[in-house]
């Protein structure tokens, strides 16, 4: 996995709630045996028109926005489907970071297993992030996971909450594969044990 | 204190928990499908890895199959290449798959409550989030991403954080035309859909205890539009007698033991949960979404609310994009709402209590001219059962498709999509922005609801065509 660590970088403004995973990524795009290239749906039926030209006001489509890497989303951002696709949508087209007051469970989970950091801050501070990107899009938010902060230009800080295992393995670039494997004494004892 | 139902499973999985760190936890059962497995095979293949546990692994095709009869020379490529990727997984590594050519095959959240390989007590995962669905026999059953299917194939475990508890009482008696699903669209209107988030939901109370299996299983397969990514229900006698015979059920003397373990599952009397939330069964009325998320529902005689209504800066603006999304306006009654496809099925409601209970609504009436309704069963045996009590008889003298088992038109991953701008009477679970076709409307309902929806051509009050 692709550690984590800081990043500064501009911030895409998604004025939206409960942007759920199909619409992260339609299942269209679900068909794909690998997880090359999903970036090229991402979005897809907000962003394109039906014949593949895209919409002008969607956020992500505007030139300002382009090449930003944090999306700063409305509560309950990823509900619905488990797709890991969504995620893989979201860091193939260039995003590290998801900031938004709240994450749907599954979603939050397969973040972490792929580096892509979701970042919860209180719905008052997104606001003030939706207006402060939208009026300056060339403003640059520091993320630092070490210090668990979102930095931005005039030095205000606003802290957010991670899991310290989970922190450990975004620093590290770990995936939980290692982790359960070395408790294979305790899976093998486990199994041993009778059922009822 | 006592113990929760959530936490007697959870404690009986812990294979190690270290300070600080997330539980390693043991799974029990494993469900996969073409959709999501590619990828976590390739992992497999790349580390050189094998399954560790093929004998509690179980295959189906389901999410992209076409619901028609079609060989396979014929479907949409990338269809076909997941179908024989799965094949060749399957076979690679030595795992059970119910083909699509087989005898036994359909959603795979139907097909193995019907083999019984859901018991309560178990822990099962599957790549798709309404494996809560597993839930109603007294599992702890979750979604989980494909990276999180690689770690279950290779090692039978996952690591997880210990979820909180909420329970949700719904005491009281439904009343005629009021069903499982309007039982669940209800918790979520008033919960919202993600707050659950964090949490696992244990339904209870004398409404839930008289509830069949088909409709525990229909209420918590949407715990997770709740947000919740697992809903449990107490196993008893109709779980127990449900089970009894199934080819993956204990039997014999393990099975005598096994019902006497279960006995033991139920939350203790003074089990603590973080969350309460009660609901009156006796109040509730059939359900209607009227938005682009499953907690926009209100009665069928009620109203979507005007932004002034509510409070919240967040919620009237997900109100409002929803009513540009679907067309419709604040403030306006649900009844008599134009319907254009009606679509009963899906793992919410595609099993054959559900098909029995809209055929009577549908029986001697005909589809709506403008209508086209299609019924897709959960799985070959749904099928064959609804055949062997003449139901595709009454649905398709009725002017309804009868297909074959399938996700099919719940999100629209094959061909069965509803077109832009389409209203859909659905008896699925996610009404979300394009789920079911870019720009399909989605009116997630009961499947009574849909059949009446189908003969009246708009969205009708059930209970009217019951009196």
């Amino acid at each position: 996995m692709q550690p984590f660590t800081a990043l500064s970088a501009a911030a895409v403004p998604l004025r939206m709630e409960n942007v759920d995973t199909d619409q992260i990524i339609p299942a269209r795009y679900l068909t794909a045996v690998t997880k090359d290239g999903m970036g090229a749906g991402l979005f897809s039926w907000i962003r394109y028109h039906p014949d593949g030209t895209p919409k002008a006001d969607f956020v992500l489509n505007q030139p300002e926005y382009q090449g930003a890497r944090i999306l700063i989303a409305g509560r309950n951002f990823g509900s619905g489907s488990s797709r890991e696709h969504a995620v893989w949508a979201l860091t193939d087209y260039g995003f590290r970071c998801v900031i938004s007051p709240g994450f749907a469970d599954i979603f939050y989970n397969n973040s972490l297993k792929n580096g892509l950091l979701p970042v919860t801050l209180e719905e008052e501070v997104v606001a003030l992030l939706w207006d402060l990107v939208e009026e300056e899009p060339t403003t640059t938010l520091q993320i630092d996971l070490r210090s668990q902060t979102v930095t931005l230009p005039d030095g205000q800080q606003h802290s957010f909450a991670i899991d310290p295992f989970r922190k450990i393995c975004l620093l590290e670039g770990l995936d939980d594969l290692g982790y359960i494997s070395s408790k294979e004494a305790a899976i093998v004892a486990y199994e041993a044990r009778p059922t009822y | 204190m006592g113990k929760t139902l959530f936490e007697k499973v959870w404690d009986a999985h812990v294979v190690a928990q270290d300070e600080g760190a997330p539980a390693v936890l043991y799974i029990d059962a494993h469900l996969i499908h073409e959709v999501t497995s590619p990828q976590a095979f390739g992992m497999l293949r790349e580390q050189g890895l094998t399954v560790r546990r093929p004998d509690k692994t179980f295959a189906t095709m389901d999410h992209a199959i076409p619901t028609r009869d079609l060989d396979i020379a014929l479907w949409p490529a990338d269809a076909a290449t997941q179908v024989r990727t799965l094949r060749e997984n399957c076979e690679a590594f030595g795992v059970t798959l119910w083909d699509i050519n087989g005898p036994i095959q359909g959603i795979v959240h139907v097909v193995g409550p019907e083999m019984g390989v859901t018991h309560p007590g178990m822990t099962i995962v599957c790549g798709d989030s309404h494996t809560s669905t597993h839930g109603a026999f007294g599992a702890l059953a979750f979604g989980i991403g494909t990276s999180e299917v690689g770690h279950v194939l290779a090692t039978q475990c996952l690591l997880q954080k210990k979820p909180r508890t909420m329970a949700i009482t719904v005491d009281g008696e439904l009343g005629t035309g009021v069903t499982a699903k309007d039982i669940i669209l209800a918790i979520i209107a008033k919960n919202g859909a993600g707050g659950g988030a964090g949490y696992v939901f244990e339904y209870r109370g004398s409404a839930i205890r008289t509830l069949s299996m088909a409709n525990r299983m229909t209420i918590c397969n949407m715990s997770i539009e709740g947000g919740a990514r697992a809903g449990m229900i107490a196993p008893d006698e109709t779980t127990f007698a449900f089970l009894k015979g199934r080819p993956y059920a204990p039997q014999g003397e393990a099975w005598e033991r096994a019902v006497a373990f279960w006995k033991t599952l139920g939350s203790d009397a003074d089990a603590h949960f973080d969350r309460e939330l009660r609901l009156d069964a006796s109040q509730l009325q059939p359900m209607v979404t009227y938005g682009t998320n499953p907690g926009q529902g209100v009665p069928v005689t009620g109203r979507i609310p005007l932004p002034e209504d509510l409070e919240d800066p967040a919620e009237r603006r997900s109100l409002l994009s929803a009513m540009e999304y679907m067309g419709l306006k604040p403030g306006q009654a649900m009844e008599g709402q134009p319907i254009d496809i009606v679509f009963i099925g899906s793992c919410t409601n595609g099993r054959i209590e559900d098909l029995r209970e809209a055929a009577r609504i549908v029986q001697g009436r005909r589809v709506a001219g403008h209508i086209e309704a299609i019924v897709v069963p959960g799985s070959k045996a749904v099928k064959g059962q609804a055949e062997a009590e003449g139901l595709d008889r009454i649905f398709q003298e009725a002017g309804f498709e009868w297909r074959g088992a399938g996700c099919s038109m719940c999100l629209a991953m094959n061909d069965d999509k509803a077109g832009a701008g389409k209203y859909v009477a659905s008896t699925s679970n996610r009404n979300f922005q394009g789920r079911q076709g870019p720009g399909a409307r989605s009116l997630l309902m009961s499947p009574i609801m849909a059949a009446a929806a189908a003969v009246n051509g708009r969205v009708v009050d059930v209970r009217e065509m019951l009196r």
